[in-house]
C-alpha cells in the first residue's frame, strides 16, 4: 500500500487522501492574456516516469494540501510538505519549471 | 506464411503435430526501413500490417521493448463495442467494430471475436434518458442500439439486483447486440503473423532510447540493438507516449495511470453478455475458461507501475456485489495493473506531429483494445501519406489548444478524473 507521511497526522494510508495533481504547474497570472500560457497550464504535463511533485489533500485527516514527491515507477515517497510552505503555485510564471 | 484452416490441422496430425512453422520470424534490425513503428503492441502491429495490406509500404520494422503481447495488448478487459456519443467519437469506433467483424478472415486467425452484446444499466429515469439520447446518435449513424426497460433486463441478465433493497435500482440499460470480446492474445498475434507474411519485421527486446535528427527532422531511432534510420517513425507506446515524446521533443497533454483488471475462479456459464454497471465504474464478462474478467477505475495518480493499488480491489469488489450480489463469494484468481496515456478528454490522439518524419497514436485512456484495427488503419494511412485519415480528423493534438476537445466522459481537463 501506498501511504504517506502527513506533517500534521503522520504515516496515513493513501486512501485518507485525494491526489491534487502535478506541483509543478504554475498558474499564470490572473490577467495574463496569452492563451499559450493558460493552455499549458491547464493540460500540459511532463508526466515524468521517475520523481514527481504532486499535490495531496488529507482529506478525512487534517484537510492539508501537501506537496508530496514520489517515484511513479515504485511509489517511493522522497519528500512531503505542506502546500502552503512550499513554492508550488505561489510564483505566477509564464513556464511551469522543468 | 502457410495459411491456417481445417486441412492444414489435418495435414499437421499426420506428423503429429510437429511441423508448424514460427508465426512469425525472430527478425534482426536491418541498417534502415520505410517506416519503423515503436511499440508491438495490438496498434503497433495493427498499424505495421496495414501498411503493408493498404498502401504497399512493406519495408517496414515494429520495435518492442518486452515481447509481442506483453503490455496494455495483453492486459485490457478485451471489451468491444461502438457505443459513443460524440462525432468524431461515434465513426471511428463503429469503423472499427466493422473491421473487428472481418477480422479472422482477414488476418487468417482466429481472435475468437463473440459478438455476445454489452449492456450498461440505467438507475434512474434521467439516466435512461441520456442513454436513449446515445441511442438515438448511435442509430442516426447506422449503429445498433436498443434501450431496454427494468423487465427487458431482469429477463436478459437475472442475476443483477433486482430486489428492493437494491442501493441503486435498475430502471433499465442501453444494450449494443454487436458488442463484445475478443481473445486479446489472438490479436496481437494474428496481426504480428499476418504483417509479418507482408514482409515485416517485427523486432523483439529492442526499446528505443533515443531519436536519430538531421536538423529539425527525424531519421532514425537509437535502440538497444543500436542505430536503425527510417524514412518515417510511428509512435503506438502509449502509456509511455510523454517518456518516448520528451525524447522526441513533444509536449504532451498526457498524465499515465494505472487501471487493474481482474479475473476470478471458473465458473460454470454465468454472464452471457458483457455488463457494465452505470451506477459505479465496473464492467464484467465471463472468459471462454469460465473465470469473470472486469474492471473498475483508475488509481487515481501518476503511476508507471505495472500494478495497482489494494483500495481500488475494494471499491471495484465493492461495486461488483452491489450490481452481482451472486458473486459476493467467488473468489479473485488474479488481478493486474496497466499503464494507461490518459488525455484530459479522454480521447486518444492520432496525428502527424510537428516534428517532420515523427507520427503519433497515443491518449487510448481505457478505450485502446476494442480501437485497435481502425487505429492501426488509420495511423497507417496518416503515415502512408502524411494526412490524417478522416475518420480521425478530430483526434489531432492541437485539439486541446483551439478547445476542440472531445470530451466523452465529461469530467474536466483533470486525466486521473476521466
Amino acid at each position: 500500500m501506498l501511504r504517506i507521511e502527513c506533517p500534521c497526522c503522520g504515516l496515513r494510508d493513501h486512501d485518507e487522501f485525494r491526489y491534487g495533481g502535478d506541483a509543478s504547474v504554475a498558474r499564470p497570472a490572473h490577467d495574463d492574456p496569452d492563451p499559450e500560457a493558460w493552455y499549458r497550464y491547464v493540460y500540459i504535463r511532463t508526466n515524468p516516469a521517475g520523481l514527481h511533485r504532486e499535490f495531496w489533500q488529507h482529506v478525512t485527516g487534517c484537510r492539508q494540501w501537501l506537496v508530496v514527491e514520489r517515484d511513479t515507477r515504485n511509489h517511493a515517497i522522497a519528500s512531503v510538505d505542506l502546500a502552503r510552505k512550499s513554492s508550488a503555485r505561489k510564483s505566477p510564471a509564464r513556464n511551469p519549471p522543468a | 506464411m502457410a495459411r491456417y484452416s481445417a486441412f492444414s490441422i489435418f495435414r499437421n496430425a499426420l506428423s503429429g503435430q510437429k511441423n508448424w512453422q514460427r508465426a512469425w520470424r525472430a527478425a534482426e534490425p536491418k541498417p534502415s526501413y520505410d517506416v519503423i513503428v515503436i511499440g508491438g503492441g495490438g496498434h503497433g502491429l495493427a498499424t505495421a500490417f496495414y501498411l503493408a495490406e493498404n498502401h504497399g509500404i512493406r519495408n517496414v520494422a515494429v520495435l518492442e521493448k518486452g515481447y509481442i503481447g506483453g503490455g496494455n495488448v495483453g492486459r485490457n478487459t478485451t471489451v468491444i463495442r461502438s457505443n459513443y456519443l460524440l462525432d468524431g467519437n461515434t465513426q471511428f469506433y463503429e469503423f472499427s467494430m466493422k473491421l473487428w467483424e472481418g477480422m479472422s478472415r482477414a488476418l487468417n486467425f482466429n481472435v475468437m471475436f463473440s459478438q455476445r452484446g454489452q449492456l450498461v444499466t440505467a438507475h434512474s429515469a434521467d439516466q435512461l434518458d441520456g442513454f436513449s439520447h446515445r441511442a438515438n446518435i448511435m442509430r442516426l449513424n447506422g449503429i445498433d442500439a436498443d434501450i431496454l426497460d427494468r423487465e427487458d433486463v431482469r429477463h436478459l441478465v437475472p442475476y443483477l439486483d433486482f430486489s428492493d433493497t437494491a442501493r441503486f435500482p435498475i430502471h433499465g440499460a442501453i444494450f449494443q447486440g454487436r458488442a463484445g470480446t475478443a481473445r486479446h492474445d489472438a490479436v496481437a498475434w494474428g496481426y504480428a503473423r499476418a504483417a509479418d507474411g507482408h514482409g515485416v519485421d517485427i523486432i523483439q527486446n529492442c526499446e528505443v532510447t533515443d531519436f536519430l535528427r538531421d536538423g529539425d527532422r527525424i531519421v532514425g531511432v537509437e535502440t538497444t540493438k543500436g542505430r536503425i534510420g527510417a524514412g518515417k517513425v510511428g509512435l503506438a507506446v502509449a502509456g509511455h507516449t510523454s517518456v518516448l515524446g520528451a525524447k522526441a521533443g513533444l509536449e504532451l497533454p498526457i498524465e499515465s495511470h494505472v487501471l487493474q483488471a481482474f479475473v476470478t475462479e471458473p465458473l460454470k456459464p454465468l454472464v452471457d453478455q458483457v455488463v457494465a454497471y452505470g451506477a459505479d465504474h465496473f464492467y464484467v464478462s465471463q472468459s471462454d475458461k469460465g473465470g469473470l474478467v472486469f474492471g473498475g477505475n483508475l488509481d487515481g495518480y501518476n503511476s508507471y507501475a505495472q500494478r495497482g493499488n489494494l483500495g481500488v480491489v475494494r471499491e471495484v469488489a465493492e461495486a461488483a456485489i452491489a450490481l452481482m450480489p451472486c458473486i459476493s463469494r467467488v473468489r479473485l484468481l488474479r488481478h493486474w495493473g496497466g499503464v494507461m496515456d490518459m488525455t484530459p478528454d479522454a480521447s486518444p490522439i492520432i496525428c502527424p506531429t510537428p516534428i517532420e518524419g515523427l507520427y503519433l497514436n497515443g491518449g487510448w485512456c481505457y478505450g485502446g483494445f476494442k480501437a485497435t484495427p481502425a487505429s492501426g488503419w488509420c495511423f497507417a494511412h496518416t503515415i502512408a501519406t502524411g494526412k490524417p485519415h478522416p475518420l480521425i480528423a478530430a483526434y489531432g493534438l492541437d485539439r486541446f489548444r483551439t478547445g476542440h476537445t472531445l470530451d466523452e466522459a465529461g469530467a474536466g481537463p483533470s486525466a486521473w478524473l476521466q
